[in-house]
C-alpha cells in the first residue's frame, strides 16, 4: 500500500472529470494489488471453471458516468479510502482471513491439549478465553471463585499457567487473541514473559489484547476498577506496546458484547465506534501522537442473523472510522484509517432447542462476515447455549469457515455485494443512525458520562426487550423454538461437562506455585508496584517485575484495587 | 384488590451477562408483579438477606457462568436456615435440562432454560406463588 491515501475527488466535475478520476484511482488500486506482498495461490475461477476478476465496478455494468461522483466518494477501491469495500487492495485473494476459534477450559493442561489440537486441524491462530475469577482478578482459591474455576474458560493464577498453556507453541509463529478486559496488563505481562522464557524477543510478537474496559462497562459487565483509573493501566499499554510490540494490536474495541447484551445492529455499530474514539482521545491526552497508536487498534464485531444488515454495517464502520480519523483526529497515516475487525458469529442467535440448527445459522453469520470483509472470524459451535463445545461441534465450526473459503467462491472477488441498491442503501441508513447516535453522545457529555448515568445500558435493554416481546408474541419466528417446534424434543449431542477435580487440581498448582517461589521478593515486586501506580508512570515495568516471580493475578489485582477503588454498578433496569 | 406478588430478581456468582434478567425484570414489571433487582455479583448471603428484609415471594436468580450446581444449592441452603424456605426459589441461564432436573429434585423451583417465553415464567409464577408463603406479617 503507498502512502497516499487521499484520492482527490472532483465532486463536481463533468462526466470527462469523473471519468478520468475513476481510471486513476482503478490505476492506484492495480498497482498497489501487484505490489501486495501477499497472494494465494489459488484459481480464481467458478465451479463452472469461468475466470473471475478481482474486482467489479460501474465499469462492468453501466459505466461510471451513471453512478456519477458519489461512487469514489462513497465506496472507491478496496485499500482505497473511505475503504468501503476493504481495508487491503486484494482483500482474500491476498490472504484469507484468519481462522481464529475462542477457546480455553478448565486447566492449563487441558486448553493446551485443545490448541494443539486446533492447531493441527487447521486453525490459524489462538484466542484465549479466560475463566470468570480470572476476567474480575481473583485466584482460584478466592471463595469468590466458588463453582467458577475452569468453567468459562481457562483459569489463570501465576506466569506458571500461561508457561504451560502455550507449552510447545512457538510464540514468534502464532498471533494470539487474549479475551481480557479489567485485567489486562496482567495478562499481558505473563504473555510477554512466557515469549521471554522461549527466547522471543517481544518484537516479534503478534497477536491482540481486548483489552476494551468500556464496552463492560456498557455490557458485558466484567470491570474491576472505576471508568478513570482503568483508562489510565489501557493509555499505559499502548505506550508500553507502541515502543516494544509494534505488531500487537493492543484493544480490540467491541461491538461483540454490546450487540450480545441486545443492541440492534446501529446500536452496536454506534457504540462501539463512539468507545473507539473515546479510546482515540485518551491515547492523545496522554501525549501520544495519533499515528503512532491507532495503526494497533482493532475492533470486534458481532455478525448476527440478518444478513444484509451486518454485511452492511461492516462496510459502514469502515467508512464512517476512516472518515472520523482522517477529518477529526487529523490521522496522517493510511493505517491510521483502517479499520481491521474480528467477527463472531451471534452467540445470542443460537438456541437450545434443536441445537443441530445451529450450524446453519452459524454459517449464514460467518458467510456475511465474510461478504463484509473481516480480518479474521470465529464461528461459534452447535451446542454453546448448552455447554462449552465439544471437540465435534468445535470441528464443524472451523469446518464451516473451510467450506467458505474453499468451496463457495466468494472468496474469488472483493466486497462483491457493492453495488447492490439494498446494500448500499443499508450502508447509507447505518452510517446515518450511528451519526445520530455520536451526536446524542455528544450531547450527554460523552462516552463515560453515558456510561455513568447508564443511557448505553438503558437503550440496549429496551432494545433486547423489544426483541423478546417480538418473539413471545410470534412476531418474529424462532425455528424451532416459536415455529416447527418437535414436541418431545430429545438432546442428541455430546455435552462437554467440566468436572470438580479442575478446581481442586488448579487450586493444588496455585499453592505448589505458592510454596516454591521466593515470598519476599514476591512482596517487594508489589510495594515497587503499588509506589508507580500511585505516580502517572508507566506501570507496565513493574509489573513485568511482579509477574517474573509469580505474584498471583489477584495479588497483583489487591495492590491496583487499593489504589484505585472498586466499580459498583448502579442497578437499571 | 389483587394481590401484587414481590419478586427479587439476582445475579449471584461473578457473570455479568444481564441480558435475560433484565428482560424478565421488565416482563414481570409489566405483567402486574413488583420487581426487585439486585444487580450484578451478589453472593448468596446477599440475596438471601435482601429477599428476607424486602419481603418478596419468590427469588429469581439468573445464571449463565456454569456455577448454578454450586450457586443455586447454597441459597436453598441459605433460605431454609433462616426459615425462609416459604420463598419460592426458581431461575434461569445456560443450564442443562439434566442439572435443571437435579436441582429441582433437590427442591428448587422451575428454572428456565435459553429461550424459554417470558409468558411461560409470568404464568408458572401466577400458578404457583397464590397461597405459598405464610406472611405473618401481613395476617
Amino acid at each position: 500500500m503507498s502512502d497516499k491515501f487521499d484520492t482527490k475527488v472532483e465532486t463536481k466535475g463533468d462526466s470527462k472529470e469523473i471519468a478520468r478520476a475513476f481510471a486513476e484511482a482503478k490505476r492506484k488500486w492495480q498497482e498497489d494489488s501487484e505490489n501486495s506482498k501477499l497472494k494465494l495461490n489459488r484459481k480464481f475461477t467458478t465451479v463452472s471453471m469461468e475466470e473471475v476478476n478481482p474486482l467489479y465496478t460501474p465499469e462492468d455494468t453501466g459505466g461510471i458516468e451513471e453512478v456519477g461522483p458519489e461512487y469514489l466518494k462513497k465506496l472507491g477501491f478496496p485499500g482505497q479510502y473511505p475503504y468501503t469495500r476493504g481495508v487491503r487492495p486484494n482483500m482474500y485473494r491476498g490472504r484469507i482471513w484468519t481462522m481464529r476459534q475462542f477457546s480455553g477450559f478448565a486447566t492449563p493442561k487441558e486448553t493446551n491439549r485443545r490448541y494443539h489440537y486446533l492447531l493441527k486441524a487447521g486453525q490459524t491462530g489462538l484466542s484465549v478465553a479466560f475463566d470468570l475469577p480470572t476476567l474480575m482478578g481473583y485466584d482460584s482459591d478466592s471463595p469468590r471463585s466458588a463453582g467458577e474455576v475452569g468453567v468459562c474458560g481457562v483459569a489463570v493464577d501465576t506466569l506458571k499457567d500461561m508457561e504451560i498453556i502455550f507449552d510447545g507453541i512457538g510464540l514468534e509463529k502464532i498471533s494470539t487473541s487474549m479475551t481480557i478486559n479489567a485485567p489486562s496488563s496482567i495478562l499481558l505481562a505473563m504473555y510477554c514473559v512466557v515469549a521471554e522464557k522461549q527466547g522471543v524477543p517481544l518484537h516479534k510478537l503478534t497477536g491482540t489484547l481486548q483489552n476494551d474496559i468500556l464496552k463492560e462497562y456498557i455490557a458485558q459487565k466484567e470491570w474491576i476498577y472505576p471508568p478513570e483509573p482503568s483508562l489510565r493501566l489501557i493509555a499505559d499499554i499502548m505506550e508500553f506496546c507502541t515502543n516494544n510490540i509494534p505488531k500487537y494490536n493492543t484493544i480490540s474495541i467491541s461491538g461483540y458484547h454490546i450487540r450480545e447484551a441486545g443492541a440492534t445492529a446501529a446500536q452496536e455499530l454506534a457504540f462501539t465506534l463512539a468507545d473507539g474514539f473515546c479510546y482515540v482521545e485518551t491515547g492523545i491526552n496522554a501525549g501520544l501522537d495519533v499515528d503512532d497508536f491507532a495503526p494497533r487498534l482493532s475492533f470486534f464485531f458481532n455478525s448476527h442473523l440478518d444478513f444484509f444488515e451486518e454485511i452492511a454495517k461492516y462496510r459502514a464502520a469502515r467508512r464512517i472510522w476512516a472518515r472520523r480519523m482522517k477529518e477529526k483526529y487529523g490521522a496522517k497515516k493510511e493505517l491510521s484509517l483502517l479499520m481491521r475487525f474480528h467477527t463472531q458469529t451471534a452467540g445470542c442467535s443460537l438456541t437450545a432447542k434443536q441445537p443441530e440448527n445451529n450450524i446453519i445459522r452459524t454459517a449464514y453469520q460467518a458467510l456475511a462476515g465474510v461478504l463484509g470483509g473481516t480480518q479474521s472470524l470465529h464461528t461459534n459451535s452447535m451446542d454453546e447455549t448448552l455447554a462449552l463445545p465439544s471437540e465435534k461441534a468445535v470441528t464443524i465450526a472451523l469446518r464451516t469457515q473451510q467450506i467458505i473459503s474453499e468451496e463457495t467462491g466468494v472468496v474469488n472477488t472483493i466486497d462483491p455485494l457493492a453495488g447492490s441498491y439494498y446494500v448500499e442503501a443499508l450502508t447509507d441508513r447505518l452510517e446515518k443512525q450511528a451519526e445520530d447516535y455520536f451526536d446524542e453522545i455528544d450531547r450527554r457529555g460523552g462516552v463515560l458520562k453515558c456510561i455513568e448515568e447508564g443511557f448505553f445500558q438503558k437503550e440496549i435493554a429496551d432494545s433486547a426487550y423489544h426483541y423478546q416481546l417480538e418473539i413471545d408474541k410470534g412476531e418474529r419466528i424462532i425455528v424451532g423454538v416459536n415455529g416447527y417446534v418437535h414436541e418431545d424434543e430429545k438432546l442428541e449431542i455430546p455435552i462437554l461437562e467440566i468436572d470438580e477435580s479442575v478446581a481442586r487440581d488448579q487450586i493444588a498448582a496455585l499453592n505448589k506455585v505458592k510454596e516454591e517461589r521466593d515470598n519476599d521478593k514476591v512482596q517487594r515486586s508489589l510495594g515497587e508496584l503499588k509506589k508507580v501506580i500511585k505516580t502517572n508512570d508507566n506501570h507496565i515495568p513493574a509489573l513485568l517485575e511482579c509477574v517474573r516471580c509469580y505474584a498471583t493475578e489477584e495479588e497483583i489485582v489487591n495492590v491496583m484495587k487499593s489504589v484505585f477503588g472498586e466499580y459498583v454498578e448502579p442497578p437499571i433496569i | 384488590m389483587e394481590q401484587k406478588f414481590r419478586i427479587l430478581l439476582a445475579k449471584p456468582g461473578l457473570d455479568g451477562h444481564d441480558r435475560g434478567i433484565k428482560v424478565i425484570a421488565a416482563a414481570l414489571r409489566d405483567a402486574g408483579f413488583e420487581v426487585i433487582y439486585t444487580g450484578l455479583r451478589q453472593t448468596p448471603e446477599q440475596i438471601v438477606e435482601a429477599a428476607i428484609q424486602e419481603d418478596v415471594d419468590a427469588v429469581g436468580m439468573s445464571i449463565l457462568s456454569g456455577a448454578h450446581m454450586t450457586l443455586f444449592p447454597a441459597v436453598m441452603k441459605l433460605l431454609k436456615e433462616k426459615g425462609a424456605e416459604d420463598i419460592l426459589l426458581f431461575g434461569g441461564g445456560i443450564i442443562s435440562e439434566q442439572d435443571a432436573k437435579k436441582l429441582q429434585e433437590a427442591g428448587c423451583g422451575r428454572i428456565f432454560g435459553p429461550g424459554a417465553p417470558t409468558q411461560t415464567v409470568i404464568e408458572y409464577l401466577k400458578d404457583t406463588l397464590p397461597g405459598r408463603r405464610k406472611r405473618e406479617s401481613i395476617l
